[in-house]
């Protein structure tokens, strides 16, 4: 299969960079006040791609836009109709999603500080820059169109805590690989996990995981400004306003830093030491980011080399959760199975295809990881607190927390399924009773509790820990698009004659 | 062991009281999606052998979809079904219900064409229950007083072990056992705990079942001749149909969408109801035929031990021809949400969903039968929503517990009635609490 390369200068930076040198950032939450000033500041605005630039930027521009803000902008409903339900619906519109999602009770969207009903965003504007520069940065982009085109609902900060997320774990160590050359071609049953990922799981435009083009607005190419969108590859008569864009799920995580390391003390009766090991038993990972698996030697495609200490494992040699338990965050959020656990022969693959044999209780129960994954650019907020400081008593309840940010081409088959099958799943790999250790809102399905979580032990019984707090409470959300930059000038185009 | 059956009684809509029927069967919930066990009109608790059961309108919103082979649309009936799956005959099931639901199945049937005040309730449920081309249970034998009883062992020993984790602490596996299983014979010997003995397998069901795993073969044998012969023309015939049936899957309205997933994820169980037309002529309707007789013999025979194939989440499914098999019904009782049963049919079990829904009007493109199909994702998901149909009403004897929590229940008490294990088998077990 030869496909076109991939244009770097139509793709907003975020997808492809994390901007980790950019360390200063400002999330703006607007809503449109007058369509032809946002149009023309959108024209002249310098949004950042994904070209790489012989000297890294020192601060970078991104937009995106709900489907309010698509609507605010002039944007058909035609054109909108393309876009997948989940999108158009948005992440607070429909009392099953939110159910699915897990935000009921403290985490319900009528809560929300913003997202929720009435309080959606048109436009989300992202702001980078390194030490020093946001302010200045912030004063170049608003421009004199600025204030007549836009009304500041809410301003997120960020914080720099040095690759920590707030209850001090190193994050953001896991990121799929994309296939930028288009060299992936991933047909038949993959046997072992990989973690290169097609395009068309993060961009649309391109062929995703089934090799197939998710479906996005499409116009006709005599359709009004139609002719700035590149073509479809899939449908050469017909421009593409969903390529080299893509879904980008906002959500404001609100941190209970002090009742989660208060928690794991208690629960350790204050011992410093078995403290530490129950924090990382629930996150699966050490607090320096080492997992608590063993790494392997064999090389996992898609795993650079330099990240091989922290990323390269599988939890195929910890099968009963004795090293991380099976209900650990990052072995429920990516639990890196394969398609088809069997051996690479044509008998064994036929038999395990038919679930002949006889399968254990627990074997081959977790859906493939490749269909369901998250790029990640999430920010924190909130001052750095050590779990010394947090279990100390202290009346301080500033808040900590995490702006998470999820790329995904399919909202619902890669966010919605992780965040619902996996993460708040109280039957995740034939678990029961418990739900995510850090994300879990605890709220009883079917009257049974979701507040438990269970450390295997290689003797037998295992550590059953009951009673969890909510440690994390959603504060606001959305579904945003990421469009190409070229969707961006057709949006600035709207509205004239 | 006492195997499990099914029912469906299923009568024609009077179009006339279609939207009355509606509200009498609402009222059997607490919001949608939700039952009251406890209604006045089919109180599920009492039915102590049900593991699942639904009413469900058949109405098919997808008539139209013929006209795709420049046929007319014809217009076939909307029906109300009430369906389940339950231990025991359908014959003794169908005298209990008549006995503790009777006067309010008549309140209900009453919207039904040619049910009167007058008529026999028991004759009549026997007439109107038609027989699924083929079904699965996720575990041939075990009982809805099993499940019960195994499920508050568990909690009892969860319960112990956490009690006494400081006693239990650095004792040999053998020594925990040991304390569990006094601990459960003490709790028997109080009446706190049951563990029942399987009812011995009924004669008359083993002798069917072995004339069916028997027969079925030495029919294929008989029959292979011609088999073979009709072969070539068989796959000449699929080869043209697949390459010319049209598809039809638009994405579905979002009022429809809502409907379904407002009913939905209220439990870690959820039911799914579809239905749909089988594309015309004989060769389709002969393929449908034989898949479900395959489906059927495998589910009886190979897969009735907590798979169907490589799928965990499937509880208990059926296929029911409907309308001189011009239409398909199929229903569930599943593990999860939507996504993640439609994420397992089409990355463990496309082939399966494509022999049998490939027959269906409108189903993405196959190939040689087995291959494409349900793995074009978003073309499936608007297939299988759009033939959705929103059930009435659902219940579920056992809210919170997947057909995975049953098994492992059910291993829990081997491990506790087993005479010896192993100390390495003794660790596995106690994993499982």
């Amino acid at each position: 299969m030869s496909h076109e390369s991939v244009d770097m200068k139509d793709i907003q930076g975020i997808v492809r960079f994390g901007y980790s040198a950019l360390t200063e950032a400002c999330f703006l939450l607007l809503t449109v006040r007058d369509a032809t000033a946002a149009r023309a500041w959108l024209k002249s605005a310098a949004v950042t791609t994904a070209e790489k630039l012989s000297k890294p930027p020192d601060t970078a521009l991104q937009v995106a836009f709900t489907r309010a803000g698509l609507e605010a902008l002039g944007v058909d409903e035609d054109v909108l109709a393309g876009f997948s339900a989940e999108f158009l619906s948005g992440m607070a519109g429909e009392d099953s999603r939110s159910r699915r999602l897990g935000d009921t009770g403290a985490n319900s969207p009528n809560s929300w500080r913003w997202g929720g009903p009435g309080k959606i965003p048109h436009v989300l504007v992202m702001v980078y820059a390194k030490p020093g520069l946001l302010d200045g940065w912030m004063r170049t982009i608003q421009g004199e169109k600025w204030n007549a085109a836009f009304t500041l609902t809410d301003c997120l900060p960020t914080s720099d805590l040095q690759g920590m997320e707030p209850f001090g774990f190193k994050d953001g160590l896991s990121q799929p690989s994309l296939d930028w050359e288009r060299k992936r071609d991933p047909r038949g049953d993959e046997l072992e996990y990989e973690n290169l990922l097609s395009l068309g799981e993060f961009l649309l435009g391109y062929p995703n995981e089934y090799s197939k083009y998710t479906s996005r607005p499409l116009l006709p190419a005599d359709a009004p400004f139609s002719s700035v969108l590149p073509v479809a590859e899939d449908e050469p008569g017909m421009r593409d306003f969903g390529c080299n864009g893509t879904f980008l799920v906002f959500r404001q995580l609100d941190q209970d830093v002090r009742g989660f390391w208060r928690f794991v003390n208690k629960a350790s009766d204050s011992n410093p030491q078995e403290r530490q090991q129950l924090a990382e038993a629930m996150v699966g990972r050490g607090m320096n980011g080492t997992p608590l698996v063993p790494v392997v030697s064999k090389p996992i495609a898609g795993i650079d080399p330099g990240t091989a200490a922290t990323n390269q494992f599988t939890y195929t040699s910890d099968p009963d959760g004795v090293r991380c338990p099976f209900g650990a965050h990052i072995r429920r959020a990516n639990p890196r199975t394969p398609d088809l656990p069997a051996e690479n022969n044509l008998i064994s693959r036929l038999g395990h295809m038919l679930g002949f044999g006889n399968p254990r209780y627990r074997d081959d129960v977790i859906a493939s990881s490749r269909f369901h994954r998250i790029v990640r650019r999430g920010r924190e907020y909130g001052e750095k607190l050590t779990p010394e400081d947090a279990i100390r008593d202290d009346p301080n309840s500033a808040e900590h927390g995490i702006h998470f940010i999820g790329l995904v081409g399919n909202i619902l088959r890669q966010f919605e399924f992780v965040q619902n099958s996996w993460v708040m799943g109280t039957k995740f790999d034939a678990l029961s009773d418990e739900s995510d250790p850090l994300l879990g809102n605890r709220s009883p399905i079917a009257g049974r509790e979701a507040n438990a979580f269970s450390r295997p032990r290689e003797t037998g019984l295992e550590r059953r820990y009951e009673g969890l707090p909510q440690f994390v409470t959603v504060r606001g959300g959305a579904y945003f698009f990421l469009p190409s930059l070229s969707a961006l000038r057709y949006l600035a185009m709207l509205g004239q004659h | 062991m006492t195997p499990q059956s099914n029912f469906m009684i299923m009568a024609t809509v009077t179009p006339s009281r279609d939207a009355e029927l509606r509200s009498v069967l609402a009222e059997m919930n607490h919001e949608p999606g939700v039952v009251n066990p406890e209604n006045a009109l089919v109180p599920f608790e009492q039915l102590d052998c049900v593991h699942f059961a639904r009413f469900v309108i058949l109405e098919d919103k997808t008539l139209d979809d013929i006209r795709v082979y420049g046929l007319p649309r014809v217009d076939l009936p909307t029906y109300l079904a009430f369906l389940g799956d339950m231990d025991g005959s359908v014959e003794d099931f169908f005298a209990e219900l008549v006995h503790k639901a009777g006067d309010g199945l008549r309140n209900i049937f009453m919207h039904c064409d040619g049910f009167t005040a007058g008529t026999d309730l028991l004759l009549w449920i026997r007439e109107h229950n038609v027989i699924p081309g083929a079904s699965y249970v996720n575990w041939v034998g075990r009982t809805t007083r099993q499940i019960r009883e195994e499920s508050a062992l568990r909690n009892a020993l969860v319960r112990f072990a956490k009690d006494n984790s400081d006693s239990l602490r650095g004792v040999a596996p053998a020594g925990i056992r040991d304390r569990l299983k006094t601990f459960v014979a003490g709790e028997v010997q109080a009446g706190r705990l049951a563990l029942t003995h399987p009812a011995p397998t009924p004669f008359m069901w083993q002798l069917r079942n072995l004339i069916n795993l028997l027969g079925m073969p030495i029919l294929l044998v008989i029959l292979s001749p011609l088999l073979l012969l009709a072969l070539p023309f068989v796959l000449i015939l699929l080869r043209i149909a697949e390459k010319s049936d049209p598809e039809v899957a638009p994405r579905v309205d979002a009022g429809h969408a809502d409907l379904l997933a407002s009913i939905e994820d209220h439990d870690v169980t959820n039911q799914f109801s579809a239905m749909g037309s089988v594309k015309p002529g004989l060769f389709r309707r002969m393929v449908m035929i034989g898949v479900l007789t395959v489906i059927d013999y495998t589910a009886r025979h190979i897969f009735n031990r907590g798979r169907l194939a490589r799928v965990i989440s499937i509880q208990f499914a059926r296929w029911v021809f409907l309308d001189g098999k011009r239409r398909v019904y199929f229903a569930s009782n599943y593990d999860g949400s939507l996504e993640s049963y439609m994420d397992d049919f089409i990355n463990k079990v496309a082939f399966g969903l494509n022999v049998v829904f490939s027959n269906g009007i409108g189903y993405p493109r196959t190939n040689w039968l087995v291959l494409n199909g349900a793995k074009d994702e978003l073309t499936f998901k608007n297939y299988l929503r759009r033939h959705q149909l929103p059930t009435q009403v659902w219940y579920n004897a056992f809210p919170g517990l997947t057909a995975l929590d049953k098994w492992r229940n059910a291993l829990i008490r081997e491990g506790i009635e087993k005479p010896s294990m192993t100390d390495s088998e003794i660790r596995e077990w106690l994993r499982l609490i």
